[in-house]
């Protein structure tokens, strides 16, 4: 490693509060939390959630890793902060959400999972081609989990294609290369969990 | 001239192209220009995070190290999706405030060539310079078709008044700006109680049932209001709102109609534009009906045929094909 190398890695033994505070970008203050319960109470996926925000902080600090990442929270998450504007501790509950749904791809402990899919297929178009090919997502996305919705679906797809509302030529950026040997860097740097 | 630097976002290229082009049309009414920034990338919306963390900062931090080479004297940098906007403007405030961050987004950037230093730009979206460098004064003076009787719930979403981590919009949960841009072009505007709530994002992807009752709440509350039509500043949310609408009303065996069109649409109309150059008539849900009670005849759509078969030279990457296509 080079010398001028910020310190990323981790420390294996760390306990789970401590991964997960140190593999969010910025300053997650997730240590700050304290259990008020106002995140939960102000998330409008709450109710298909398994764990409400609040809940699964606690798990964090009590080490639950392996509950913590099969929950469905994170995927639920529709990143609205709602939560992160109203914490009275400034927790950054929205950023903490991604760190957990990246960290149950790559434990690959998510439950089979749409949301998951979707954010993979997404980074799949934005590394090859530097733009996403949002219609073609869709359609990918809905041919894997929705096949009987299909036909309804192929009928807005239609009617977006009519209203020349969707993409027939997706582009690709001129600077790809240098594009993916920024992320194949900044992959290097991720610190592990 | 005031010369700003733009970030168009995926979404305004095809499926909110009407956003864009109601926007260039009106720049020059109020002396803006928008220039491109230069070959740039997908800010990941709010998928790429969900998979790298570090890389999610690095592929916008490239956004902004090519927007500050460009930046030929505009320090503000505009975007119009909320999520690119909210990529942008938390990229930026996170460099700028965490030391440990910039070290390693620059390190990432490096590997590129590129270097960004925090603060050189300025992140806003195109309501908070309509609003506040044009300004509400100037943006009437320019308005010769007032919206006179039309009764609009301004929606704003999420992403672009949330976190707003350097304070443009001074209110996370009820901001004002959007309800005032409307009402200088004379329109009616609903004190619109689930302005800022959250149309589901990509759930549409993920779960129906739950991105359907989302849209549903937001479509229900308009029509509660008898608003004429909803107005939005966000790729996404319109896409969700309209697009999805008659999805939603067969989900929920329903009959709601309210047309969602962008807030430089609304101000096309006002200065005069006739709805063709605005990008109106692409909606999903008609906006005629609302349109003809300020006097604006939009026309009929015509029907685009598309061809069966690819072109053997067709430059353009292959679409996944509708099932449709394949009878
Ligand atoms: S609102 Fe903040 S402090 Fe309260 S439980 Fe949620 S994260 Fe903890
Ligand atoms: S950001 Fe996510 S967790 Fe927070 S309130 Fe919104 S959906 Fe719930
Ligand atoms: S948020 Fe959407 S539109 Fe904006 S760049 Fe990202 S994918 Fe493209
Ligand atoms: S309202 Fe919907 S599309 Fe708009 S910002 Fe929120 S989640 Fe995104």
């Amino acid at each position: 490693m080079l010398t001028n190398s910020p310190p990323v890695l981790t420390n294996p033994s760390l306990n789970f509060l401590e991964t997960v505070k140190q593999a969010t970008p910025g300053d997650s203050r997730l240590t700050m939390c304290i259990q008020c319960g106002t995140c939960g109470g102000s998330c409008p996926s709450g109710q298909d959630m398994d764990h409400t925000p609040r809940q699964l902080f606690a798990m964090i600090r009590a080490d639950m890793r392996d509950e913590v990442l099969r929950s469905n929270t994170p995927w639920y998450c529709v990143s609205c902060y709602f939560c992160m504007v109203r914490c009275p501790q400034e927790v950054h509950i929205t950023d903490i959400m991604y760190t957990l749904k990246s960290m149950a791809i790559a434990a690959d402990m998510y439950e089979t999972n749409s949301a998951a899919d979707l954010s993979q297929n997404f980074v799949g178009y934005v590394e090859n081609y530097g733009r996403s090919f949002e219609f073609g997502l869709a359609t990918r996305q809905y041919l894997r989990h929705q096949p009987l919705s299909l036909m309804r679906r192929a009928s807005m797809g239609l009617g977006m294609l009519s209203k020349k509302r969707i993409d027939l030529t997706p582009t690709r950026i001129d600077n790809l290369g240098q594009l993916q040997a920024i992320l194949a860097r900044a992959k290097e740097l991720e610190a592990p969990t | 001239m005031t010369h700003y630097l733009f970030y168009p976002g995926c979404s305004m290229q095809r499926s909110a192209r009407p956003y864009l082009d109601s926007l260039m049309t009106i720049g020059p009414d109020m002396d803006m220009t928008f220039e491109d920034v230069q070959d740039w990338n997908c800010c990941g919306a709010t998928e790429y995070a969900a998979v790298h963390r570090i890389p999610s900062y690095a592929l916008v931090a490239r956004n902004l190290a090519l927007a500050a080479q460009q930046m030929n004297g505009a320090r503000t940098l505009t975007a119009g999706c909320s999520a690119c906007y909210l990529n942008l403007a938390k990229t930026e405030n996170y460099m700028r405030r965490n030391a440990e961050l910039n070290l390693v987004v620059n390190e990432a950037l490096a590997a590129g060539n590129l270097h960004y230093e925090p603060g050189s730009l300025q992140v806003r979206h195109l309501l908070d310079v309509m609003v506040n460098d044009v300004g509400l004064e100037a943006i009437r003076a320019r308005v010769t078709r007032p919206l006179t009787n039309l009764r609009i719930a301004p929606y704003y979403g999420c992403m672009v008044v949330r976190p707003d981590l350097d304070d443009h919009f001074r209110s996370e949960e009820y901001p004002m700006s959007m309800d005032r841009l409307l009402k200088a072009l004379g329109a009616e505007v609903i004190d619109f109680p689930l302005k800022t709530h959250c149309c589901g994002g990509h759930m549409t992807q993920i779960s129906q049932p739950v991105a359907f009752e989302m849209i549903r709440r937001l479509v229900y509350g308009a029509t509660q209001y008898k608003a004429d039509l909803m107005v939005t500043l966000c790729p996404m949310c319109q896409l969700n709102l309209d697009a999805y609408q008659g999805e939603v009303n067969q989900h929920f065996k329903m009959n709601y109609h309210m047309p969602v069109l962008y807030f430089t649409q609304l101000m096309g109309l006002a200065f005069g534009h006739e709805p063709e150059a605005l990008g109106i008539g692409k909606e999903f849900v008609s906006a005629r009906d609302a349109l003809a009670r300020i006097g604006v005849d939009v026309p009929e759509e015509t029907a685009v045929k598309r061809p069966l078969h690819r072109a053997k030279d067709d430059p353009s990457l292959p679409m996944p094909y509708m099932p449709e296509e394949n009878q």
